[in-house]
This record gives structure tokens, sequence and C-alpha cells, in this order.
């Protein structure tokens, strides 16, 4: 009896394709067959992709596990990790295309570093304290146990764009810092480390490109792949701003 | 010409690169990091455990100090370790960390009272000291008498990644992103920046520097199975080899974990066992107790590593289409453990292999992990050959862990040789031995020789697919040069090594022509220089013939240290030759602090120094009469292998414990 080889599916794979360096192209779809394997995720299609069929596709990927948030794009339109999406969770035809609102250094690959590093500057995401300098020898200052938790849970955000991507508001409004922003800002005032005053925070992000300019449509909290609780954090920043405003 | 001048050119953004940054713009210096990719993108971000520190906070850290952890590290290292360079490390790690603190990583903390844990598969309750309470905490992990794994989670990288960059960016410190580093620029044994490519637009830039840091992280890609990220390439250590006069250390000294999920390779923290996870084999048995009776599933990463090989080879395995493996259990710890502290790894679990680690084992296999290996420096980061050259964290070796490195240590090492390297970088940059003399036309020699290389790549209409060497030279490395090694297979390995490497002057980029960003000639580069470092590693393993540490011949199953106790030490001193330059560098055991002995693991097969017994007498003998005289411990230690001096000064004090010089 001859061994029967079990034949994965052929997946169609649609990339919106475009080299902003190259003054002849223009933004297209272009659709490569692949055959399924087990446990294949993005990217691995897309390795094989280059490796196989077309050696100058660009895209972003690090640890290729979930944990350094380089790989989002969007997948069938909705922004997510590419490295850990299983393909066996997905049509055998799918398409791929770039986060939109980030720089586009060509194909799939973006340039969330730069808009990111201005975030960061704007809100000025570290630790505020003007005390005399750190005796690196004494015990460390204690925190409370569950507060240490509660700063990591926000802790946790990988800065990959999922969020912003999804967000209708900085749609409208291009300064307005996204969930990202936002849930950064509640990390820090939750940090009694960081000596800022709620006022502080207030001239920060209490505007409408801050917290009062978010619409609720709350996609981020849909897309976001490590399920950070943008919601209600967003929801906390507002009633603590609207309090600190009267 | 495109030149850009600094005072410290930092070549990788992760936390070893952006500390050594952080630390000499506070002492009032300009710097630039170059990074592949946005800092916190970097492999740091994926040490998912913790970072060891002797804090003894935790009622299981009890007892813990430098020495402990002193004792530990050299154990673990199998006696390859700088032992001044590990003093220096164990007694700054509780510096490095309260540093950290500060700076905003949310480090778990003790909780008084009692809690339960997993011990040897069994409920223990443990008991926290009140005076403990809101203290750093730490975990068990492998090889180590104490817990001291300090952790946030198991997303410790991650936490102390972002504080890490979070400070860069309050400091101003310029990061120049998508910037790769492709050849050092230098004269006369001097360094002096590097040539680097935008990634983005392909615009060729030189950075002329006084002082050069590679913190590129390890070279664990040569592998075609690595737990590392793919960015992990060794890039860092290939331009410091191109050099000719930089020299690489213990470059065959490659750690496996033994806890990577399969197929994909992707990691499952140490802390997993050291929470009480167990290993199983294909019929649900503990097996890491029969080997190890002692320390069981947490024996040191290479024995643990090396134990699953064997007992994979009795037939134990789990069959699976992917090759065999073996069963990691973290069920015992339930489900809200691991939804606490093991959260990353239920993440895993859950998108990669669709398992639920609460309620399903984990398939696991050791996996390439770390290099212990990489540029060999001072203990002051720079390197022995190159002035101007330093380097900082895995991409260095400094060289803290021999041939097998603790769990934890890693991650400490980054902060703690970077927050070093900081201030001799800066003293170096202070005197005049950092005198600069460099003409523009050397820039330009050096600038125009990268461009025409590129310039050949992209021409080349016929010629060698970079693919399908790289795929080649990652298989000879995962066959012939992994956990058990032999002659024959490693005589094997370097020829056909050899061959590609030859091979690879021809590699052509087809079809992708474009200068600016281009993934067909990055690998095609990349290619080029990993070879040469797959090269120096398998030719290191085939030379040294003993097994120590990680290194495991089945040819020389002892430890020799009569003719082995000593670093391997790589050049590649003409650049037409196909293979790199040897020599040694012998480990001194007259000035050891602890001289070789048993690390404690299966039968003790070392061939002893003659020279280990001399030493161990007069180590004995000076302890005997300091204590009868009422000597403490750092007057001991003081007496026994002096290393303070060599600090700087700031970081010189004595570290508070709970119940110690407070």
């Amino acid at each position: 009896m001859s061994q029967e080889i079990k034949k994965g599916r052929i997946l169609k794979v649609s990339i919106l394709r475009f080299d902003p360096h190259d003054p002849e192209d223009f933004p297209h779809m272009e659709t490569f067959e692949i055959e399924e394997a087990d446990g294949m995720t993005i990217y691995i299609v897309l390795n094989m992709i280059r490796e196989h069929h077309d050696n100058s596709l660009k895209f972003d990927f690090v640890c290729r596990a979930g944990i350094c948030g380089s790989c989002s794009m969007l997948v069938n339109g909705r922004p997510m990790l590419a490295c850990r999406t299983l393909t066996k969770k997905l049509d055998n035809h799918f398409t791929l295309a770039p986060l939109p609102l980030f720089e586009l250094i060509g194909d799939l690959s973006i340039y969330t570093g730069n808009w990111m590093r201005g975030l960061n500057t704007r809100l000025e995401t570290w630790i505020h304290d003007k005390e005399e300098e750190l005796n690196v020898d004494k015990l460390e200052k204690r925190m409370e146990p569950a507060l240490a938790d509660e700063i990591y849970e926000l802790d946790r955000c990988i800065e990959c764009g999922c969020c912003v991507a999804g967000c209708g508001t900085i749609q409208m409004n291009e300064n307005f810092v996204g969930a990202v922003g936002l849930n950064k800002i509640a990390r820090y005032q939750l940090d009694p480390r960081d000596k800022r005053s709620d006022e502080d925070y207030y001239n920060i992000v209490g505007d409408e490109d801050g917290v009062f300019g978010c619409m609720t449509l709350l996609g981020c909290e849909d897309v976001c792949p490590k399920d950070l609780p943008l919601q209600s954090k967003i929801a906390y920043l507002r009633r603590m701003m609207i309090k600190t405003a009267m | 010409m495109k030149v850009i001048y600094t005072d410290v050119l930092v070549i990788g953004g992760g936390l070893a690169g952006l500390r050594v940054a952080t630390g000499v713009k506070e002492r009032g210096h300009s710097t630039i990091v170059l990074s592949l990719v946005p800092p916190k993108r970097s492999h740091s971000a994926a040490a998912q455990g913790g970072m060891q520190a002797s804090l003894a906070n935790s009622k299981m850290g009890e007892g813990d100090n430098e020495d402990v952890h002193f004792s530990d590290t050299i154990k673990g290292s199998d006696w390859g370790a700088d032992q001044e360079v590990v003093r220096m490390f164990v007694h700054c790690a509780p510096k490095a960390i309260r540093q950290l603190a500060q700076w905003g990583v949310p480090w778990s903390r003790v909780q008084q009272g009692d809690h339960t844990s997993i011990i040897n598969a069994k409920k223990v309750i443990i008991s926290e000291k009140k005076e403990a309470h809101g203290l750093i905490t730490a975990r068990d992990f492998g090889g180590t008498k104490k817990w001291r794994t300090c952790y946030t989670s198991d997303g410790t990288g991650h936490s102390m990644l972002y504080a890490m960059d979070n400070k860069a960016q309050q400091d101003k410190v310029e990061v120049h992103e998508r910037l790769e580093a492709i050849s050092l620029i230098h004269e006369n044994g001097q360094c002096f920046g590097a040539v680097a490519r935008n990634l983005m637009n392909g615009e060729l830039v030189a950075y002329i520097a006084k002082a050069t840091t590679i913190a590129t992280g390890g070279y664990g890609r040569i592998y075609s199975v690595s737990t590392n990220a793919i960015i992990c390439q060794g890039i860092g250590q290939a331009i410091a080899l191109e050099t000719g006069v930089a020299t690489l250390g213990n470059m065959e000294a490659i750690q496996f974990h033994p806890t990577a999920i399969v197929p994909v390779g992707i990691l499952t923290t140490e802390g997993c066992r050291g929470d009480g996870g167990l290993l199983l084999d294909k019929d649900g048995y503990r097996f890491m107790p029969d080997y190890e009776p002692d320390k069981k599933e947490l024996a040191s990463r290479d024995v643990v590593s090396r134990r699953m090989t064997e007992h994979i080879r009795k037939g134990k395995g789990v069959k699976s289409r992917y090759g065999d493996h073996l069963w990691l259990d973290i069920t015992i710890l339930g489900r809200e453990h691991i939804e606490k502290n093991l959260r990353e790894v239920k993440e895993i679990c859950e998108n990669f292999l669709g398992i639920d680690p609460a309620e399903e084992w984990i398939p696991v296999r050791p996996t390439q992990h770390y290099s212990m290996g990489g540029i060999r420096t001072k203990y002051t980061g720079e390197s022995q050959t190159m002035k101007g050259l330093y380097s900082s964290g895995e991409a260095a070796c400094w060289d803290m862990h021999g041939f097998n490195r603790l769990g934890g240590n890693s991650v400490s090492e980054t902060v703690v040789s970077g927050m070093l390297v900081a201030e001799y970088i800066s003293d170096f940059i202070e005197s005049p031995r950092s005198a600069m003399n460099i003409h523009s036309t050397t820039i330009e020699r050096f600038l125009k020789k990268e461009q025409d290389k590129l310039n050949a790549l992209l021409k080349r209409e016929q010629g060698e697919d970079a693919y399908v060497l790289r795929r080649r030279m990652e298989e000879i490395m995962m066959d012939k040069v992994g956990i058990f090694r032999n002659g024959q297979d490693l005589q094997e390995a370097v020829i056909e090594l050899e061959e590609l490497h030859k091979r690879s002057k021809n590699i052509a980029v087809f079809r992708s022509k474009s200068r600016a960003a281009n993934p067909a000639l990055v690998n095609a580069y990349r290619t080029q220089k990993m070879i040469k470092i797959a090269l120096t590693v398998a030719y290191g393993a085939l030379l040294r013939e003993e097994s120590r540490g990680a290194h495991s011949r089945e040819d020389f199953p002892k430890r020799d240290d009569k003719n082995w106790l000593k670093r391997t030490i790589m050049t590649w001193s003409d650049e037409e030759s196909t293979m790199p330059d040897v020599s040694y560098e012998d480990i001194k055991i007259s000035n050891m602090e602890i001289p070789p002995g048993f690390r404690g693991y299966g039968q003790d097969l070392t061939d002893h120094h003659p020279e280990t017994k001399i030493r161990q007498s007069m180590v004995d003998m000076m302890t005997q009469k300091l204590e009868a005289e009422g000597a403490d411990r750092f007057e001991i230690q003081n007496a026994l292998m002096p290393y303070l001096d060599k600090l700087p000064k700031k970081y010189r004090g004595i570290n508070e414990r709970l119940g110690e010089n407070i």
C-alpha cells in the first residue's frame, strides 16, 4: 500500500505591495500561492514567499513570538500580530496590508519607531522624580505587591500600533494620542514613583488630543493583542481629569 | 560622503547598549545608538523569567549574598569564567536592580504571610517575613542555591527594556533606528567608528567616534532552530572579526535551553520549572530525578538539556512529525499561578500550539538559546587588541559565563556590564589615550570598500543564492555542532562550512536590485558574515578536545583542566584566508577565589590541573586563618582575590540587605 501524503490547503495570499523608493511603482495587490503546513503562521508564509517567490518582499519580524510588537499588519483588514496568527484560523484566501497611519517603508514594513518615540517624548513616559540621587547601596523603596502587579498589567503594552490602526478618532485627528498613549498615562498615574500630579497629567492629555478626544468607538480594545484594559482605563482617566478640571 | 561625529557610538539598542548610552551621557559625553529596530523591539524584551541579584528579601532567598551568587556562577561556568569579572558582576547586580526599580520597573514584591508554592511536585507553605513586605521578591531558577531571580511576572525583559528605553529618551540619548553597522573603521589598532547602512533608504553613513561599543547580542541564528529573535545573527561579532585585529573568545560555547516549544523553538521560561513545573517523557514519567537526584529539573541548563537528549535517545521521547520531544507539565501549578506569573507562556501556548497549559502538557525540547562566546574584552569591556572598541552584554565575552550561563544571569549581565562599561568608556574618553588622528581619506576608503561590496552583490547576474548557503549553514550547525558533539561530525562541519564560505564570496542578489530597502541584499551580506561566525564556532568546537559546560564532546567526555583550562581566541587576520586564526588564553588558577572543582552533576570526570591542589590548600589555609582571627566575609574575600579597586568608585559600596549592613 502506498502511503498517502496528506496535502495541505493551497493558500492564496494577497499582499498590498508598494515601494515608495521606486518612482515607477504604484500600490497594487499581488497574490501568491503557498501550500499550508501544520502549525503554519503568517510569519512562516511570508518568509516562504520571500525565499521562494519574491525576495524583494518587505515585512518586519523580530521575536516572532508575539512579544516585541514588530509585525502588526492588517490581516483581512483587521490589525493583528502576524507572527502569532495561525493560517488554520483563516480562509484559504486572505489579504495582508500594512498598518495605516504609519510611514510606509515598503510593502508590509512600516516605521512605527518614530511615531512611538514621538508619542513617548510628548507624554514624557518616564518616571518623574526630582528627589536627590539614588543611593544604590541602600534597600530599594517598598511597594505594595498588588500595586506592582497592577502597574505591570498596564506596562505590558508592546507599542505594536494595532490600537492606533483600529482607532476611529485618530483617522480624523492625527494629533490624538491613541489608546497606546492614554494607557501609558494611566500606567504612570498609578505609579507612586512618578511624582507628577493629576494637574500635570491634565496638562498633557486633558484636551481633545487626549482623553476628551476619544469617541469611545473602542476598536482599540477589540484589537489589542495583549488584552490591555483600554476601555476601563480611558474611562478612569476621563473621570479623573474631570475631577481635576473642577 | 555623509559623516556623523559623536563621542561614543553604541551599536545595538537592547538593554546593554541603552545602559552604556545612558551611562556615558550621564558623564557628559555625546552618544548615538544605532539600532536595527526600534530599541523596544530588541531581543532583550524576550527575556521572560527574571534577573538574578542577591537581594535575599524572600524567605527562600534568606542567607543569600554576593558570595553565594559568585559560587553558583563559577560552578555554572564549569570554571571557564573570569572570576574577577564575576565578582564585579555579583557585587553590582543588587545596585543595578535598585536603579531599575527607580527607573520604573514594576518588580514583583514580597507579600508578607503564608503562600503556597510547588517544590519537588509537592505543595509547600512558605511564610514571608513582615519586614520583607514590599521589597523585591525572587523565584527559583536552575543551578542556584537560593531563590535569587527577581521578576515581573514572566515579562521581565520587556519591563526592563521599556524602563531602560524610557530612561534613554528622558536623557535625550540619540537613537538612529534601522541603521545597521556593516564594518568598523579602524587604523593602527584603534577603532574610530563604523560604516552603517540605512535599512530604509540604503544610504551609507560613516559614524566617527572616540569609542565604539558593540552590544548586538548573540549569534543564535546561525542555527536553524533557535529561541533567539531573527535579528540575533552575530553581525556585531562578525564586523569585529573582519577587522583582523579584534578577537573573539570561546565562540564554541553555545547554550541550549531545555524548554523551547516544538516545532517553532519559542522559549518557555525556566521560571516554569523554577515555579515547580516538571519534565515528563512519553509515558508521563518524571525522569529527571533518575539522572540528577539532587537538583532534578533545576540542574544547570546544560545538564538538563543533555539529560533530556539522553532520555530521548533511549526511546523515551514523544514521536512527532517534527522529531521527538518531551513534555513540560505546569498544570500542577494551578491556573491562578499560571495566569499571574506565567502569562507570556500561557499566551505562547495558546497562540502557537493551540493548548491551554493549565490543562495540557507543553511539547518541548532543548533548543539553541545563548552565546557565551563573543567579542573578547578586558574587564573594562574594551577589546584586548583594539583600542577604542568596546563590547557589552551577550555580544561580549567579558567573560562571566565561561562555558555555561545560569538562567537569570543574562539580563542581569546586560545592565551590570552596561553600567560599568559606560564608566570605563567615559574614563577612556577623558584620557589622552583616546586621542584621535584619522584622515578623511581613511574614512572615505572604508565607505568606498563597503559600497563596492554592495555594488558587486547587486551587479552580479550569476552566482550563489544566499538563501541556499544560509539554510545549509544552519543545518550543519544544528546537526553537527549541537548539544552532543564529536570529532568526526565537527570535522565534516568545518570542511563544509569552509566550502560555503568560499562560495559565499560569489553570492548574487537575484531580481531584487533596489539600493534602498531590500531584504534580499541584506540577506546576502549578512549570510557572508554569518558563515564566518559559524566557522569560528565549529572550528573552536573541533579543536577543544574536552567537555566543559555546554561544550560536550562524546569522544572526550572529561573536563580536562590540564590541557584545556583556557579560552579559545579567534581572529581573521588575512581577508583572503578561508579559515580563522586560533590561539589560546590561559585561565590562571593561581589567583582564583574558587579553584576548579566538581560541579556536582553525575560523576566527577575531571582531569585536574596540578596547580588546583596547591591553590586550594592555599585558599583553605588563608580562610581558616582569617576566620580564626575573626575576619568577616568581605575581609576574607578581599584577601583571596581582591577586585574592588577595579570597580568605578561610585559602585564600590557595600550592599544593604535585611539584617545585613543596615
